[in-house]
């Protein structure tokens, strides 16, 4: 399968993961969302020696991972880029950060090893806080606690049908790339000479059901406005699911 | 050039967030100006397009590499500086995630460096500058290399000023930008000439189709004025010169601040037999008695026991959740058994 069809099967599984049942998928969006960006603030919060606070913040991670029921395999893979980046990041530490903060046996632990230890697991827990979000909670109940945040509506609405169309016009640019591929053995990527027609046939087909798409807006009553799912209200567990993690976590950060 | 969260401190991450935001509230202002609200279900199948565009790879002749399209500034080109810079923020968004492609902390920073300069510095300036009212194939050429580059540029060192601000990398600045700045020259260059490609297509194909060919000769329409560019420039340049002063405090934390303010010492003692019985069952269990190891001062103390307490306080966690779990199931099973 290629990187198109890899970016569809990761979607399809995202969104059947988000799907499941399950209180962490039941609860209200809003407080998820709030206490993921609550986390997420606190944890690059840390100082880059502050390796023993950062690795209390997991615990938010492992409470959610083990009683939430979220499968790990897809976690992994969405790991590998962002762990080269920041270990990127953090390989020339060492090198620039010699001071020596403690020592194993007779290993001398500097500070560079320390922050880039940190960069790391800050990595590690970003990744893995947006990844929660996400599988547990769909992407219309994300447009629809933007919503409750008073983001724009326009703005909203175009998230909405970027979401819905991605799939649709992967699936074309799979089909795109497959034929040209027969079409040229042993060629890696599109030549230079098609550049032009190749992206801007799709460009124009994705211009064209664009206008489709909006006449049948039209035709179903679009008036600039964008209906999401009806959810109920916060409840009680929604409200004592934000303060409860609230409390940890600012607990977690000033011990 | 997507960041990760750990590459921003929360100061940089808010700021970004703030200017960008205001960036973002001037595009929605701007398009419900202009009554283009008829173009939002076009700006989300575009949004599409370029996600998926983006896949592709263009052979760079001669390097055996490939390139992308430059989302920002084709966007510009077809829906204009404000509808593309909402488009780019969706799409940034949701390469955030779905694809850990960049990090949601980090996003205001990413939709700055990538969309703001690509919509609004090479689409509505550099675009508008060059390619002008009367397009030709090398005005097209031109405008979209010279965009693609000055934006990747400026996307790029504004990489390096966030990251630097927010303390990650021990990088000398000059060091930074060196390594930075290079190689988005070439990834500008090559961006710029595909960008270039496709729109001279679209340009042949469906001059229409282009942002401000139909409107050449009306005034104003899908423009925005020197003014509002300059009010987004200049509130960007104020929140960011001024958050610069937020940076890290070296202060104590706030509770033994408050403790010392009112008691004149930082660690209280108490007084009773419950305390001392306690006290010494402390000293006989603990391992790493004040962060330290036993009968050692040094920092490598404090800095072992850190680790070795934050370990445990997982494990501990993991362990306890483990149990949690266990128990529901074999109360579901109880459950279940008693139904059937």
């Amino acid at each position: 399968m290629g990187k198109i069809g890899d970016a569809v099967s990761e979607l399809h599984k995202l969104d059947m993961e988000s799907e499941q049942s399950g209180w962490l998928r039941e609860l209200h969006p809003l407080p998820k969302l709030a206490v993921t960006l609550f986390f997420l603030v606190l944890t690059v919060s840390f100082g880059k020696y502050d390796l023993p606070g950062l690795l209390k913040m997991g615990v938010y991670l492992i409470v959610l991972f083990v009683l939430g029921d979220v499968s790990l395999k897809l976690l992994l893979k969405r790991m590998r880029a962002v762990l080269v980046l920041v270990c990127l990041m953090g390989a020339v530490n060492p090198f620039f950060d010699r001071t020596a903060a403690f020592t194993l046996g007779n290993f001398v632990v500097t500070g560079g090893m320390l922050s880039a230890a940190t960069l790391a697991l800050k990595g590690i827990y970003g990744v893995s806080a947006a990844y929660l979000l996400i599988v547990t909670t769909s992407m219309g109940d994300i447009c629809y606690a933007l919503r409750r945040l008073h983001v724009p509506r326009m703005f909203v609405t175009i998230l909405m049908l970027v979401y819905r169309y991605i799939i649709v016009l992967l699936k074309e640019t799979e089909r795109m790339t497959d034929a040209y591929a027969l079409r040229a053995p042993g060629q890696r990527g599109i030549a230079r000479k098609t550049w032009g027609t190749f992206a801007g046939q799709l460009l124009l087909r994705s211009m064209d059901r664009a206008q489709t798409v909006y006449d049948s807006m039209v035709l179903r009553g679009y008036n600039g406005n964008f209906h999401l799912r009806h959810k109920k209200a916060a409840g009680h567990s929604d409200y004592a699911y934000a303060f409860v993690w609230g409390a940890v976590l600012v607990f977690i950060r000033v011990i | 050039m997507h960041m990760a969260d750990a590459l921003v401190s929360p100061a940089v991450a808010g700021t970004m967030y703030t200017v960008s935001a205001a960036a973002a509230a001037y595009s929605v202002k701007k398009i419900k100006l202009e009554d283009l609200d008829s173009k939002v279900p076009a700006m989300g199948v575009m949004g599409a397009f370029v996600f998926a565009a983006q896949m592709i790879n263009f052979t760079i002749p001669g390097t055996g590499s490939s390139g992308h399209l430059c989302g920002g500034m084709l966007l510009s080109a077809i829906l204009g500086p404000c509808g593309a810079f909402l488009t780019m923020i969706a799409i940034l968004a949701i390469q955030c995630l779905l694809f850990a492609d960049g990090g949601l902390l980090a996003l205001g920073c990413n939709v700055w460096n990538m969309a703001f300069y690509g919509c609004f510095i090479g689409g509505a300036l550099i675009w508008r500058a060059v390619a002008g009212k009367k397009m030709t194939r090398g005005r097209i050429m031109a405008a979209s290399v010279i965009g693609s580059v000055v934006s990747l540029q400026m996307g790029a060192f504004s990489v390096t000023v966030e990251t630097l601000m927010s303390g990650i990398t021990e990088l000398p600045f000059a060091v930074f930008a060196g390594m930075m700045q290079p190689i988005h020259l070439a990834i500008g260059l090559a961006e710029g000439v595909i960008t270039a490609s496709v729109l001279m297509f679209i340009h042949e194909a469906r001059p229409e189709a282009l942002y401000g060919y139909s409107q050449s000769g009306s005034k104003g329409a899908g423009r925005m004025s020197r003014k509002g560019l300059a009010a987004v420039f200049a509130a960007a340049a104020l929140i960011i010169g001024s958050a610069v002063s937020l940076f890290a405090s070296g202060n104590p934390d706030g509770l033994e601040w408050s403790i010392e303010k009112v008691a004149g010492t930082a660690e209280l003692s108490a007084s009773g037999g419950v305390h001392r019985m306690a006290e010494k069952v402390q000293e006989v269990t603990a391992a790493l008695p004040d962060y330290a190891f036993k009968s050692s001062d040094s920092a490598a103390g404090t800095s072992f026991s850190g680790i070795v307490g934050g370990v445990a306080v997982l494990a501990a966690c993991f362990f306890v959740c483990m149990v949690i779990k266990k128990a529901g199931k074999g109360k579901k099973k109880k459950i279940s058994g008693s139904e059937v």
